[in-house]
């Protein structure tokens, strides 16, 4: 099982779960089990062609996918996957382009 | 370890006057800093994009270190909402130009500082001739088409961009420089369409959160400035408030970077907006708005109304709107079937932005009943309607 950390910003599609423990021995494996539990979640990881959106990284370890075989990087047992979504932030006063 | 090469050459070093040197003396007495470090930070030039939650420490911090000149670019008012983090300003400064608060803070905390206001939105057009003159930017803005813009320009013109954003209770920061590592598109290429912001969900931001970010940017700019310590280059420093969790992740350089790669494809600045979808696309289906007012009316009238409140239940509970049926808005097309098509729905959130969201997502899942959006949201029905509902 590898340990999936959720942002705030998509943890609204996650029940508010910080963490999930999910198998998979790629991080393509291991982030489409992630989408399967939280179907509301998949949009905003993959685009209509099942790639990974371009505003959201993932790393395994410390590592990046994109240096080690995207999808395919291998993911050991009791490994940490994190999910880093482009932020912005700041302005949460108004609900506009500018509060992204 | 990235020890980057100092970036203010010596020649523009001048000897700090007695004065100086007691107001530095505990820099002074760093051997990291010294007398040559506090040298540079008084020559050095920093800009700080955006003059609110991190940008409020940034120029604290900086005007207290010694920067000698800060150029602080801005275009918003203070408002009210802004005091519970955005530290520079005060209640007497409300409906000020943030730039103008900021200037006198600084000012009345150091007045040896220069500081430089550009009270003006950082743009294509003005943010090369801008950042031209300083050494170092330090990014403290709210919005994907600015930080997009603060980056190309600073890998064109070849400058540091000390990165920090912010969301609820988290944060990030780096150093991105072109020269020495990776810039912002080397992480994202490309930024979230307006349509899935999950942060547009859910607003709110923790006041300490961007002190705390802000600072660690200002720390970042001072060792650029004095050329010592490890840097932030290369690395992507991740916080969080709630969990008090700081994790470090390693950043690389993109060889496929539009802009700073191999083979750059971005030779100049682009139309912002434009990238990061901000400008409406004439296919898109127009969204039926009600107004607050009439829709009293309908409901007086006894109208049969599916009134829908797409906000989270906390949020709810700021100013709850009698008589409408919870669906959040990461929860819309699951439940699609409990909508009635027969019946017009209304949706509702804070200010009327994220429920056109709401209503987009049933049109594309194929919803065929009549959806309107609440014009201004809650806030309106509390100003025309109900003035015993608070506005937030």
């Amino acid at each position: 099982m590898a340990k999936v950390l959720i942002p705030t910003a998509l943890r609204a599609f996650t029940e508010g779960k910080s963490e999930a423990e999910v198998s998979g021995k790629t991080a393509g494996e291991v982030i489409a089990a992630l989408a399967k539990t939280y179907p509301d979640l998949k949009q905003h990881l993959f685009d209509e062609g099942g790639k990974l959106r371009s505003f959201v990284n993932v790393f395994v370890g410390d590592e990046n996918i994109k240096n080690f075989g995207g999808l395919d990087a291998p993911v050991s047992e009791n490994e940490t996957v994190t999910l880093v979504p482009a932020i912005a932030g700041g302005n949460a006063d108004l609900c506009m382009g500018a509060c992204l | 370890m990235s020890v980057l090469p100092g970036i203010i050459e010596d020649s523009r070093l001048n000897k700090l006057s007695n004065e100086e040197i007691s107001r530095y003396s505990r820099h002074l007495l760093l051997p990291q800093i010294g007398l040559e470090g506090q040298e540079r930070l008084k020559a050095a030039k920093v800009l700080i994009v955006g003059t609110g939650g991190l940008g409020a420490p940034l120029a604290l911090y900086l005007a207290a270190a010694g920067v000698g000149t800060l150029g602080i670019v801005d275009f918003d008012f203070v408002e009210e909402s802004n005091l519970q983090r955005q530290i520079i300003h005060s209640t007497n400064d409300i409906d000020r130009p943030k730039v103008a608060s900021a200037a006198d803070r600084i000012n009345a905390l150091n007045p040896d500082i220069k500081v430089v206001p550009y009270n003006t939105r950082l743009t294509s057009e003005n943010a090369l001739s801008i950042i031209e003159d300083y050494d170092i930017v330090a990014d403290g803005t709210d919005n994907y088409q600015t930080r997009y813009l603060v980056n190309d320009a600073c890998v064109l013109l070849g400058k540091p961009n000390v990165y920090g954003s912010i969301f609820q209770f988290e944060g990030q920061a780096s150093v991105f420089y072109a020269k020495e590592g990776p810039c912002y598109r080397c992480l994202y290429p490309s930024p979230p369409p307006p349509g899935l912001v999950p942060s547009c969900s859910e607003g709110g931001v923790l006041g300490v959160l961007p002190g705390i970010v802000g600072t660690i940017q200002a720390n970042e700019v001072i060792k650029l400035i004095i050329g010592g310590g490890n840097s932030l280059v290369s690395r992507l420093l991740l916080f969080d408030a709630w969990e008090m969790r700081f994790r470090e992740l390693k950043l690389d350089k993109d060889p496929g970077c539009p802009i700073c790669g191999e083979q750059p494809s971005i030779h100049e600045l682009i139309d912002y907006e434009q990238f990061c979808g901000l400008k409406p696309d004439h296919e898109e289906i127009p969204v039926d708005t009600i107004e607050a007012t009439e829709l009293k009316a309908r409901l007086d009238a006894g109208d049969k109304l599916q009134i829908i409140d797409i906000r989270e239940p906390h949020e709810r509970a700021i100013s709850p709107f009698p008589g409408a049926k919870p669906i959040p808005l990461g929860q819309m097309t699951r439940r699609i079937d409990e909508f009635d098509d027969q019946i017009d729905s209304v949706f509702l959130c804070k200010v009327g932005q994220r429920s056109v969201f709401a209503i987009r997502a049933l049109q594309e899942a194929g919803y065929k009943g009549k959806l309107l959006n609440l014009k201004d949201g809650v806030n309106a029905w509390a100003r025309d309607v109900d003035n015993n509902l608070p506005q937030y």
